[in-house]
């Protein structure tokens, strides 16, 4: 194609081709602390093509595939480019990566123990994350947490994270400008801006963490917490994963410990402070 | 190109051990879009291969394995459900490779499980998996007609609990279409594997692969259904293929089946500019997956359609499905 990059974040490498220049610059600007891995065989290959021959120079835009692809994935427009790149590598993670068993759920990490925050898009999971970034722990990424079917840890896929609507300021402002990505207007999901995190996060993307606490985060309700039990844990979880069915009986094995060995609460919290003095008390009493 | 490399590297796997990274990213890319990832693994076993394949590979590998019991699975569940029915299920493609333990089978991609039975015990063998869970996945009473007085084969059905999907099989070319393979011989001299299954004689196999890649569709996913063809070759014999493709009205299919899979898996042949016309077609993919070559991609979707009906008949379906909104992709 005839913009290329490759990137490695933690155990996957992405292939990324484009029709167009600028979601790349935009990617290669994001991504720059991360390994440079040019050139190297890739897990995966994503492609950012034009809908038809058309759409690459009028009102362009982009069709998202790659390796595994939908074929009724919407057009997005050439402005939110950098969504679109961000969105191929996750298509690809969830319908073809098979080396771990993929939560959906946000991971941090303190003293080599792993706190898992899983939920529905605008749970919070990917603020409270950065946020928790920003405090001590460090982030192992937003979207994806990443078990390991032999010994159980959870490892990193350290990503951009990415942040929506009314997440942006209250996240731009504890990190600053410098390490945000652009304004993205009126996606299908709202704005969207996107967040670099920080150095550690990405230069220990390879090391993993022992799982201590599973957290269901809920925005937007009284602050309340409960128990949750290991049946309705091993349910939830089985549909926050994408790939449980192809990970066959491993996948079993592996979620039946996870569940077994890691205590799990729902929270539910109206802001981000009160949320953070949840998950540092509940993360106490586990000590 | 990159299914020329694919093509090279499963005729001669020890060839990848010249590739560099742009190879090898081209080579998995057209893997992948050909749904030969697998086959490639199989056949790139024990050879030399970079880290960083490696477990790509490896991932291959262990998604066939998966697929594999699924579909086994799958044919067990369709066995049980016929089950007195005096209806013994012929297993076709990818689940019949696999149950038969045939090459072809190896590091096969396997999507819908399909049957073949006697066309007089349809309706038995419909009401039967209704009774077992399994339920008509298109809706729409054009389509579900429309495969029932002209298709050979049933409207697919899924099953609700396992969501997977069957096609039932009365004959292995649509009606419509010119030639007419003889049904009641595929299902005579089936051979059985137990499990109350059975699958087709090797030279049927052959036969069946061929009428799907060459008498019917577009070609697309040709070069994995051509290595089914060059797979299923080693296990039968020239003349009894020969008979076998007459009794079937596809002698010249079969006769330029085994031509391309030699061109381009074996030893090499002498290629018709026909056959270099569908050379031309299997090998439009490029190094990152994507589809060229897309006036002729085009040309031989409009000839599926050409050799399944007859004109006028062709004129009245793609008008109707045009008004309900179906558009070629």
């Amino acid at each position: 194609m005839r913009h290329a990059l490759t990137l490695r974040i933690g155990p996957a490498t992405f292939r990324i081709g484009s029709a167009w220049r600028a979601p790349l610059a935009q990617i290669a600007h994001l991504y720059a602390a991360y390994p440079r891995v040019e050139g190297a065989i890739a897990d995966f290959t994503v492609r950012l093509q034009p809908t038809n021959m058309l759409r690459r120079w009028v009102r362009p835009s982009i069709f998202i595939t790659g390796d595994h692809g939908l074929a009724d994935a919407a057009p997005m427009s050439l402005a939110h480019g950098l969504l679109a790149a961000e969105m191929g590598m996750n298509l690809q993670m969830a319908l073809g990566w098979r080396r771990h068993l993929l939560l959906h759920a946000s991971s941090v990490e303190k003293d080599g123990r792993a706190l898992v925050m899983t939920g529905e898009s605008g749970s919070g999971k990917s603020t409270l994350a950065a946020l928790l970034g920003e405090r001590g722990w460090r982030l192992m990424g937003d979207e994806f947490a990443l078990l390991d079917l032999e010994c159980g840890a959870i490892l990193p896929f350290p990503r951009l994270v990415s942040l929506k609507n009314g997440a942006i300021d209250v996240v731009a402002d504890a990190v600053g400008e410098a390490r945000m990505g652009p304004l993205l207007r009126a996606t299908a999901k709202g704005d969207i801006r996107h967040m670099i995190p920080r150095d550690g996060a990405v230069s220990r993307m390879d090391e993993g963490a022992t799982p201590r606490l599973l957290l269901f985060p809920r925005f937007g309700h009284r602050a309340e917490e409960r128990a949750v039990g290991q049946g309705e844990v091993f349910m939830r979880l089985t549909q926050a994963s994408t790939n449980y069915v192809a990970a066959g009986e491993a996948g079993f094995r592996a979620l039946t410990r996870f569940v077994a060995d890691v205590p799990a609460r729902a929270v539910d919290f109206s802001s981000g402070d009160e949320a953070i003095a949840m998950v540092e008390r509940l993360w106490d009493e586990r000590a | 190109m990159s299914a020329a490399l694919l093509v090279e590297v499963l005729r001669h796997p020890a060839g990848a051990a010249r590739l560099n990274a742009v190879g090898w990213n081209g080579l998995l890319a057209a893997a992948k879009a050909e749904r030969l990832t697998g086959a490639l693994a199989f056949r790139l076993e024990g050879q030399p291969v970079p880290g960083a394949a490696g477990p790509v590979l490896a991932d291959a590998r262990a998604d066939a394995a998966r697929e594999a019991q699924q579909a086994l699975w799958e044919a067990d569940r369709a066995a049980a459900a016929l089950h007195g029915s005096g209806v013994r299920p012929v297993l076709l493609k990818g689940a019949a490779y696999v149950a038969a333990r045939l090459a072809a089978g190896q590091g096969r991609f396997i999507g819908d499980l399909d049957i073949l039975v006697p066309r007089d015990a349809l309706d038995d063998v419909e009401a039967r998996l209704m009774a077992a869970g399994w339920e008509w996945a298109k809706p729409d009473p054009y389509d579900d007609a429309y495969y029932r007085r002209w298709m050979h084969e049933l409207p697919p059905m899924i099953h609700a609990e396992r969501d997977r999907m069957i096609d039932v099989h009365h004959t292995i070319l649509p009606l419509t279409a010119r030639p007419t393979p003889d049904a009641a011989a595929l299902i005579a001299d089936a051979v059985d594997i137990g499990g109350g299954l059975s699958v087709l004689s090797p030279e049927d196999r052959v036969v069946h692969a061929v009428a799907h890649l060459l008498a019917d569709g577009d070609l697309q996913g040709g070069l994995r259904n051509l290595w089914d063809i060059h797979c299923l070759l080693a296990d039968v014999d020239p003349a009894r293929l020969e008979a076998r493709a007459v009794r079937h009205g596809l002698l010249a299919h079969v006769r330029q089946a085994r031509r391309l899979a030699a061109g381009l898996y074996g030893a090499g042949s002498r290629l018709t500019p026909w056959d270099r016309i569908i050379v031309a077609r299997f090998l439009a993919r490029d190094g990152w997956g994507r589809e060229t070559r897309k006036a002729l991609v085009f040309a031989f979707y409009l000839r599926s359609h050409w050799l399944r009906m007859p004109p006028l008949m062709l004129a009245r379906h793609l008008w109707t499905k045009w008004r309900k909104g179906h558009r070629p992709a």
